[in-house]
């Protein structure tokens, strides 16, 4: 009796299962995927040298092979649905790769290079009266962060008071006006803004004038329409319950703004406000018309040239001196440290915005 | 403290469209009164008249005249800033500042308006407001938490603690109740009746049972039509509202024969 109670049970069939590939299978399907095409290159290679094997085309093909071969499995051993599924989950995968190799690569490469001349030298001395080996940027790191600091200073409050008058009080074409033209200002090639600020200051100095501030200037108008966007979209996030709330208690509106829209907000415009430097901070093209070109250490933003590490490795690519190896060990160690710089400028934001995000949570 | 208000004929805009038209109604000091009525008729656009929030709304404007002691709120030269003051407000959805601790959000009034207080003064503030809001058993161990981790109800509590602590005269709630659960609902009223004695109280509702437990006064709006105004119907005695109103409209709405 129970032994055939037994049996129906396990002659019945869930209606709920369908057939599935094991958890392994994609990765087992794209490894051999690789291993059959690869095969198939060294069969085509042989008795060549083994340096001419095709890596790049095995891995590529491997993975087209690897796409086809899981939906067809899939389709089979399990159904459309799943076989579909499989795919577009592949092909999404796929692309993440495909997007991290140039990264990883770009970042592989300049601190391979980079890591030669990433020496106490190299942040020690500027580049005045060297030719050849040795010299440093640290006059190109002062540059860096003196005109970058310029340009923040510049652009910050601009660009904020403009986002809080197009959020808070911007009302019919002036407003309008307003954000057509820091939309037309986004698209300005940054070279246009290096002439902008170059002919502004030959206009009060006259003719081959360069200095850091000028720089900064330049930078400012590359980067106030960025500080504008990022802190309008922000401040409108704010919830207009939280402003109702605070002019209900009797609070004069600048306040409101000062108090409760700001501090509410202000993680996401601390963000904004760093992917603005981030995207200055490499500019190469209009510094070199408004801060100039030079080889020693100058911290005054108001009086002579300035270099900063992008106009370094530009300069050092372009004019290497009597020793080509080194100029170029010394560009790469600047791009190296520029890299640092704004991963650092990175990191500190975060923490900024973290300290100051709205706590959630009890 | 408290104060009695007196409307005259308002009319009320947003941009060409009038919303609310020919109001008059007296609400009498240290009493509740309630507004109800089907949605979009007018309630909570006439009780944001009472303090100018109304204004805030891009386009909104006032006729008519809103008197609070016989000070006209609308004449020239009236700051909205002082009018808040005076006139506090609870809104719909509990919304505590989510950059604040309890404390500092029931010291907001204090605070955002950059008063200088000594900390034993705010410390009784914080501990008056909340108590007046039944709160202060709740969180008085959690002070420094932020306010946006408390529940739904004990949030609305903290945004009454809020409004009372900058010591209002006239108190305006806007559906206090209707995002709560129903003990945190009589949390609200058990604290509606304790604040009457100290503050006019004017609140709007979907519940009429709530209008009938909390309120002296009732006052039923009605709109005709989409796109035609509110206006406010019968004004009387709750009692006699929720028993023989003068106006067939009020008797069929409380009686739930439509709306």
């Amino acid at each position: 009796m129970t032994a055939t109670t037994a049996a129906a049970a396990s002659a019945r069939v869930n209606p709920l299962t369908t057939g599935q590939l094991p958890a392994w299978s994609p990765w087992a399907i794209l490894l051999g995927s690789w291993v059959l095409v690869g095969g198939v290159f060294a069969l085509m290679n042989t008795g060549g040298d083994p340096a001419d094997f095709n890596i790049a085309a095995t891995l590529f093909l491997g993975t087209v092979l690897f796409v086809v071969l899981l939906t067809v499995f899939s389709s089979v051993a399990e159904n459309r649905r799943r076989a579909v599924d499989r795919l577009v989950t592949s092909l999404v995968s796929s692309a993440f790769v495909i997007v991290l190799i140039p990264l990883v690569s770009l970042l592989y490469t300049v601190v391979v290079n980079g890591l030669d001349r990433f020496d106490a030298e190299f942040f020690s001395s500027s580049m005045r009266n060297i030719v050849g080996e040795g010299g440093g940027a640290v006059h190109a790191i002062w540059g860096t962060l003196l005109i970058t600091l310029g340009a923040a200073v510049i652009s910050v409050p601009i660009g904020l008071m403009t986002a809080i008058y197009l959020v808070e009080y911007g009302r019919g074409k002036l407003a309008k006006a307003i954000t057509f033209l820091v939309d037309v200002m986004t698209g300005i090639p940054s070279i246009v803004a290096g002439l902008f600020a170059a002919a502004v200051f030959v206009i009060f100095f006259g003719p081959g004038t360069y200095m850091g501030i000028a720089g900064s200037v330049a930078l400012s108008v590359l980067m106030i329409p960025v500080v504008v966007r990022s802190s309008e979209e922000m401040l409108r996030l704010v919830p207009n319950e939280l402003r109702e709330a605070s002019y209900a208690l009797g609070v004069p509106k600048w306040l409101t703004i000062m108090k409760v829209v700001m501090p509410t907000s202000i993680a996401g415009i601390t963000t904004g406000v760093t992917l603005a430097i981030s995207r200055v901070i490499g500019e190469t093209a209009p510094l070199v018309l408004t801060a100039g070109i030079t080889a020693s250490l100058n911290t005054n933003l108001f009086s002579g040239p300035m270099t900063t590490l992008p106009v370094l490795v530009f300069s050092q690519y372009r004019s290497p001196g009597i020793d080509p190896t080194e100029a170029l060990d010394r560009a790469w160690a600047g791009a190296l440290t520029l890299i640092l710089i704004v991963m650092a400028l990175n990191l500190v934001a975060r923490l900024v915005a973290k300290i100051f995000a709205p706590k959630l949570g009890r | 403290m408290s104060k009695r208000i007196q409307v005259n004929d308002l009319n009320v805009f947003y941009s060409q469209f009038k919303a609310v038209e020919g109001v008059n109604m007296v609400i009498e000091p240290r009493s509740v009164t309630a507004f109800i009525g089907p949605s979009g008729c007018g309630k909570s656009t006439f009780l944001r008249t009472l303090n100018r929030m109304h204004e805030v709304i891009p386009g909104a404007r006032v006729e008519g005249e809103v008197l609070v002691d016989g000070n006209d709120l609308y004449g020239p030269g009236v700051d909205p800033v002082l009018v808040r003051r005076q006139v506090g407000m609870v809104f719909q959805r509990p919304n505590p500042f989510p950059t604040m601790s309890i404390r500092d959000n029931v010291l907001a009034g204090v605070k955002l308006n950059n008063r200088r207080q000594s900390k034993s003064e705010q410390d009784d503030l914080v501990e008056k407001s909340l108590r007046g809001a039944n709160l202060w058993n709740e969180v008085k161990d959690r002070l420094n938490l932020p306010g946006s981790g408390l529940s739904g109800g004990q949030q609305q509590r903290l945004c009454i603690a809020r409004a009372i602590a900058v010591s209002p005269d006239v108190l305006l709630m806007d559906e206090p109740c209707s995002a709560l659960d129903p003990i945190s609902t009589l949390a609200i009223e058990d604290l509606i009746e304790e604040l009457k004695t100290e503050y006019t109280i004017v609140i709007v509702t979907h519940n009429m049972q709530q209008a009938s437990r909390v309120s002296e006064k009732t006052a039923f709006f009605n709109i005709a039509g989409t796109g035609q105004p509110g206006k406010l119907i019968e004004y009387a005695d709750t009692a006699k509202i929720f028993s023989n109103p003068d106006v067939q409209a009020t008797e069929d709405y409380v009686s739930g024969r439509f709306g």
